[in-house]
């Protein structure tokens, strides 16, 4: 069942290379909070009913509602245009992902560890993968927030891998979260919003030698 | 005594944050300097004494612990300037303040904690501190050097905690569970080093962004650049210093495993690129500030080569990292009074700066000779040990193409200091020059002269701790 929520949490990736409008990116983040409660319902077996609680709300009410919500308000906010604008075309994207996933599979094959969950290090590491190509290649300051949480919802999958031994690190994975998102969204990007009319990274290529 | 410090420091901090009394609030800054000044000397006659198990006072620690008190203080002396002389609101002050605070012991704390995970967390309020402190201004620009700084950060906390991630993974077989310095150092022989490549690979990466090398340099360039320069000067000194720690701890593990001369050689390719970047853009750099950060690469670089070379090189590493931190904030400390006069950052509109402020101008002169390691500077009994440990260990070509940077380095950053000390400027109104007391650059002087005399006639119990430091690494 872990397996197959995983799988699935792959294949948002995929449907998020040819995501075309802003919307949709912020519904499959919301798909891939709830994709994680499950995951880490099911996994977390071991570890104490309190510290799961937390782990399971944090999950639901931060990744698949608040921070969704919160960059939905931005976008109607700040008056974003609804495309992502990519800067290469959809389908380039799509097999640059697949060629990504593909590459994370072959490379955990040649890993010879029996410790090591494969399909947790096969999704975790191209999520972030995933998150570090669309930040690269997408116009707008708020898709590279976006390209973020993918990046951090790898690492939480990569956290929950460890996380029966190691209780301490999903926490400390639930605190990066939390602190770098409020930092990023909350405090920042209202902010750009309010100096800067349209929220464009060429807008911010002055600092430079 | 760090169960009362943390506490302590958190609670002015905040005080300082809702305070809007001129008075209480300097009370309460001069307060914390002596706060942290007992503190550290408290903990230097405590050492190695572990409190609330996470936290260590080794000789590293309370070093840089020490050097982080003797840089506060002219840093909040300068602050108060910069306030004083920018007609700030009393909610800015206060939050300028409360940051600097909050921003100084988090670096603190990072330097004493013995266990990865604490040191990350450290890691990332000094990140929310110097965000703050960046964004002063509310211009466009601060904004932009905020975002960037910001974000990178982010990443690059991430790279650690995914660095932590597989330092669990390459513990698992050991069954060991504590991820504490002192542990991973007791069982380093069971770690998978696969999983340990893996761990200092990303750790490495992440850690940079603070210390300031090649790949994740960046950002903070543009922080020292935007941020108040008292502000500039603690991230171009003990900031960076707290890079190194983080590196420096890790790598004291991975130096008992057998991928160590793995790591020596991506230690060594990022610092010679790091030196490379910084003298590419020493060269043509116009914008003073700009040029000291870059100037702060260049020596993090130089320090991570004396580390991968081994040997004396590990000694002249802590050296140089605790000398650089009293010579690069007082080169950031008189910019501020550079830029009192002209209003500038650019070299063009700059010039002669020596009919506007003598004491100035000769504490500029004597940085830009601490900092590019003439003798007799300080800098350059550490320069010269690292080359000396880069020959031993038969990096000749490395040795010789750094030489080589070195000296295109000091041309560049000769040029433009020479051009601000002598050149007349093209255009500038004399009558809107301010007068700036000499007492303003007292603080410059006295931190070269320690850098100095702490490189020439070092105290027994300098060395002694330096000495400490340097064997967290296998002899």
């Amino acid at each position: 069942m872990t397996d197959i929520l995983l799988i699935m949490f792959a294949m948002t990736l995929l449907y998020m290379s040819i995501a075309n409008r802003l919307l949709t990116y912020i519904r499959i983040l919301v798909f891939q909070g709830f994709l994680l409660f499950g995951v880490t319902f099911l996994e977390l077996s071991h570890i104490n009913v309190t510290n799961l609680v937390l782990i399971l709300l944090e999950t639901v009410v931060f990744k698949a509602l608040a921070v969704p919500l919160f960059l939905n308000r931005v976008i109607k906010h700040n008056g974003i245009t609804r495309v992502a604008e990519p800067f290469l075309p959809n389908f380039v994207s799509l097999i640059i992902i697949t060629l990504i996933i593909v590459i994370t599979i072959v490379l955990s094959n040649s890993i010879k560890d029996i410790n090591l969950d494969k399909t947790f290090f096969v999704v975790a590491l191209s999520t972030l993968f995933t998150g570090l190509y669309i930040i690269s290649t997408r116009r707008k300051i708020i898709t590279h927030v976006m390209g973020y949480l993918v990046i951090e919802n790898g690492v939480f999958i990569l956290s929950l891998a460890v996380g029966n031994e190691m209780p301490m690190l999903v926490n400390l994975g639930i605190m990066l979260d939390i602190f770098a998102s409020v930092l990023i969204l909350g405090v920042f990007f209202n902010k750009i919003g309010d100096v800067l009319n349209d929220p464009d990274v060429n807008q911010l290529r002055n600092l430079k030698d | 005594m760090i169960s009362l410090f943390l506490p302590g420091a958190i609670l002015i901090s905040v005080l300082l944050y809702f305070n809007k009394s001129k008075i209480v609030n300097y009370t309460l800054v001069v307060f914390y300097a002596l706060f942290l000044l007992t503190f550290a000397v408290y903990q230097s006659f405590h050492l190695n004494s572990i409190e609330l198990g996470y936290f260590k006072s080794d000789g590293l620690g309370i070093l840089l612990l020490l050097t982080l008190s003797a840089a506060t203080i002219p840093a909040l002396f300068h602050g108060y300037r910069y306030i004083a002389t920018h007609d700030e609101s009393k909610k800015s002050r206060g939050l300028f303040f409360a940051a600097m605070t909050m921003l100084i012991t988090a670096i603190g704390a990072a330097y004493l904690s013995n266990h990865i995970a604490v040191t990350w967390i450290f890691v990332e309020i000094t990140t929310l501190c110097a965000s703050v402190l960046i964004y002063h201004h509310r211009t466009t620009a601060a904004l932009e050097g905020v975002w960037k700084y910001v974000f990178i950060c982010a990443i690059s906390i991430t790279f650690v905690f995914i660095g932590i991630l597989f330092l669990s993974l390459s513990l698992k077989q050991a069954g060991v569970e504590d991820l504490s310095f002192d542990a991973l150092e007791k069982n380093y022989a069971q770690l998978n080093p696969f999983w340990l490549k893996f761990a200092f690979l990303f750790i490495f990466t992440g850690f940079t962004a603070k210390l300031g090398l090649v790949p994740m340099y960046t950002a903070g360039i543009d922080a020292k650049d935007k941020a108040p320069a008292p502000a500039g000067a603690l991230f171009s000194s003990v900031l960076m210093n707290l890079g190194f720690v983080g590196i420096y701890r890790f790598y004291a593990i991975v130096a008992r495993t057998e991928i160590l001369p793995w790591a020596n050689t991506i230690i060594l390719i990022a610092a010679f690129l790091s030196i490379f970047v910084a003298t590419v853009y020493m060269t043509r750099i116009k914008n003073i500030k700009r040029m000291f950060a870059y100037s702060s690469i260049e020596h993090m670089g130089l320090v991570m080569l004396g580390l991968a070379a081994g040997g004396i090189g590990v000694y002249a590493a802590i050296l140089h990292i605790v000398l650089h931190s009293f010579v690069k904030p007082s080169l950031f400390f008189q910019f501020n009074q550079v830029y009192r006069v002209y209003q500038s950052k650019s070299i063009y509109d700059v010039g002669n700066y020596f009919k506007y402020n003598k004491a100035g101008a000769i504490a500029l002169l004597l940085g830009f000779i601490s900092c590019t390691a003439m003798p007799p500077s300080g800098l350059f009994v550490s320069e010269f040990m690292i080359f000396q440990s880069l020959f031993e260990s038969h990096h000749l070509i490395i040795l010789f193409v750094v030489l080589l940077l070195l000296t295109m380095i000091i041309w560049g950053f000769g040029s433009n200091i020479f051009k601000l000390l002598f050149t007349p400027p093209i255009s500038i109104d004399e009558t809107k020059i301010p007068k700036i007391s000499a007492w303003e650059s007292a603080s410059q002087y006295i931190l070269l002269a320690i850098a100095v005399y702490l490189a020439y006639n070092p105290p027994a119990q300098f060395v002694h701790l330096t000495k400490d430091a340097v064997n967290l690494l296998p002899q």
